[in-house]
């Protein structure tokens, strides 16, 4: 038998608990990564870093990405605009990083982009809610909403994020007229070519990459190649002890 | 009242129209950076807020200290702070204003700065800061404007001033801490990252801004012949001595646990502080905050030096500096040293921003002048 005391106490839990339980999770963001629906994709991408250097020097990806996006060419790191690119294993992955791990592993290129995570910090910061988390874990940019603060390039862990420091347009080698340019004064980022999974293309760099090194699919469907190469071969991601659950997975 | 502040003699006159001049060439140098972009600052892709947010914090914290004389006054009824609680208001008033600009300057696209409003969003700490910071602005205006307004009147104040008297008060203390959270909620920045930034925050600030405070009153009692008084001066320096104590141990203690615990991760930022990248501006005025710091200290727990005003201004002037630098570039700039992806990038302020910085301190000072004005031709005309 509940007496009293024990049943003004659930009453308080459920009035005033079930409210502060919600707005304790909207506070800390903890509903930007809400379950996901029926049928939904969940979109992730594998990097075998092997096979992505096994030809040295390529940029087949990088380049398809940011002429197909009208990305910038700057040509000086201050003002650089970024959606996909390489830096040194050492670099992207330190706390894997020992001396006595080979010079061919540490100098391996590794490709970065934006990790779509699923706990975004970046989504959670942002003041306008102008970058967003699809329900198929897209984490988007609304180049119109931004009001450039770069709350969320500090957020980032990854620094996956670049800002449109100058006018990006006198700086785009050929403007495809079917992809937005940016102004100055917004971020902007990878969106894992949503455009192109909209009319059912894989992300340009996947379709670029001939070495096969890069897999894209849906984490979603039990049969997919991610989730077969993930369930088969040991993986590792950045920076995952982070808790913001990164859908860039490498392949050592 | 505010008629008060069209009276002046020659000194307060030039002052005005050097404070003038300095606000229309940030203002031009702020076009520029409307027109190009914030390119034209010394920020860049790693190094992605600098100066201005640097400003930012620091002048948060002096907006924040108000309380330090509003708080005694109001909760204690320590009437030797009757004289100058108007002054830490007004103080808070032109600090808030300062900060909000230095906000408004550091966006990407200022146009759209009522996006913040349009589409609230409660998970980020910005929206938070935004909202406690002009709540304070407002109540400040209202309580001190409302308050001399009285005195001018030669009547009490409204009893209905004392609840917001009382808000205000938290108030204070919650938009430092909430500026604090805009860092320490990072987990990608773990020179941030530390549950002791709010209280740090606060101890620097209750150090900083009753130092301006009391150099303020120096400098009225010099130009406008009036004086808080000898006693009001000396407790607020106590004042400043616990808080300054309070925040060197703090900023010991944050040295401990990231030099014992040894993170690499935690460990790095402070060593490129402290010069391990090779010498910059950043980590010479690092050095130079530090050394400034324990003159400071020295200075103001030593009775003797404390109680001389020869010896105490220049202690509070040290204390001003070195809060300034290590709130401001010592603390914004290491934070993205190393990068996320172990990148050493260099910072230094470019023309444009230091301008466009001098014009933003320079509306809070011609603000903070004509509030003072009509502040101590009130409170001089009630004792004639």
């Amino acid at each position: 038998m509940m007496n009293r005391r024990d049943f003004l106490k659930l009453a308080c839990f459920s009035v005033v608990g079930t409210p502060a339980r919600s707005v304790f999770d909207r506070l800390t963001g903890k509903d930007i990564a809400g379950p996901t629906k029926e049928g939904q994709p969940k979109w992730a991408m594998v990097v075998d870093l092997k096979m992505c250097a096994s030809k040295p020097g390529c940029r087949d990806c990088v380049d398809a990405c940011h002429s197909i996006h009208n990305v910038p060419a700057f040509n000086n790191p201050k003002d650089e605009v970024k959606w996909v690119w390489t830096d040194s294993y050492k670099n992207i992955f330190p706390e894997q990083s020992h001396r006595f791990v080979s010079v061919e592993v540490q100098t391996r290129p590794v490709l970065i982009l934006c990790n779509h995570c699923e706990n975004p910090p970046c989504v959670k910061v942002c003041p306008t809610r102008a970058t967003f988390r699809r329900e198929d874990g897209i984490v988007m940019m609304d180049y119109h909403r931004c009001i450039g603060c770069r709350y969320c390039m500090a957020a980032c862990p990854y620094g996956a994020r670049s800002f449109n420091w100058k006018d990006p347009r006198p700086f785009i080698k050929k403007i495809k007229e079917d992809f937005p340019t940016r102004t100055k004064g917004v971020v902007e980022k990878c969106s894992f070519c949503e455009e192109r999974l909209a009319k059912g293309l894989k992300p340009a760099c996947v379709e670029a990459c001939t070495t096969k090194a890069l897999t894209f699919g849906d984490l979603n469907e039990p049969n997919s190649q991610v989730r077969n190469l993930l369930a088969s071969k040991p993986n590792i991601r950045r920076k995952a002890y982070l808790g913001t659950e990164p859908k860039v997975f490498y392949l050592e | 009242m505010i008629e008060k502040s069209l009276k002046g003699d020659h000194i307060y006159w030039a002052w005005v129209a050097f404070l003038l001049v300095m606000i229309g060439i940030g203002f031009i140098a702020y076009m520029r950076q409307w027109d190009l972009g914030l390119g034209i600052t010394g920020m860049g892709r790693d190094i992605s807020w600098g100066l201005y947010i640097a400003n930012f914090t620091f002048l948060v914290g002096v907006a924040a200290s108000g309380v330090m004389v509003v708080l005694p006054y109001y909760l204690h009824n320590f009437k030797v702070f009757a004289r100058i609680t108007i002054f830490g208001e007004f103080l808070a008033v032109a600090a808030v204003t300062m900060a909000m600009l230095f906000i408004f300057v550091d966006l990407g696209q200022p146009a759209r700065v009522f996006n913040i409003i349009l589409y609230p969003s409660p998970h980020s700490v910005l929206f938070w800061d935004m909202i406690v910071l002009s709540l304070y602005l407002i109540l400040n205006i209202i309580i001190g404007w409302r308050t001399l307004e009285a005195e001018h009147q030669e009547e009490a104040p409204p009893i209905w001033l004392k609840p917001l008297v009382f808000i205000s008060i938290p108030l204070a203390f919650s938009i430092h801490t909430v500026t604090a959270f805009i860092f320490s909620g990072l987990g990608a920045r773990p020179f941030w990252l530390t549950a002791l930034l709010a209280p740090r925050f606060l101890a620097s600030a209750f150090a900083s801004g009753p130092a301006i405070l009391i150099i303020m009153c120096i400098i009225m009692r010099r130009f406008a012949k009036f004086d808080i008084g000898q006693e009001a001066t000396q407790k607020i320096a106590l004042i400043i001595t616990y808080a300054l104590s309070i925040h060197i141990f703090f900023f010991l203690v944050e040295i401990f646990t990231v030099f014992y615990g040894g993170i690499p991760e935690h460990v790095h930022h402070f060593e490129y502080l402290l010069g391990r990248g090779g010498q910059s501006i950043l980590t010479i005025s690092a050095w130079i905050s530090l050394v400034l710091i324990w003159i400071a200290f020295l200075l103001m727990i030593n009775p003797q030096t404390r109680k001389t005003e020869g010896t105490l201004i220049y202690a509070l002037l040290a204390v001003i500096i070195a809060v300034w630098i290590e709130k401001g570039l010592s603390f914004i700039v290491p934070g993205f040293i190393p990068s996320p992806l172990g990148e050493i990038a260099r910072y230094s302020p470019t023309l444009a921003e230091i301008f466009i910085t001098i014009g933003v301190w320079s509306v809070g000072i011609l603000f903070l002048t004509v509030l003072y004005k009509v502040t101590v031709s009130i409170k001089k005309g009630m004792v004639s």
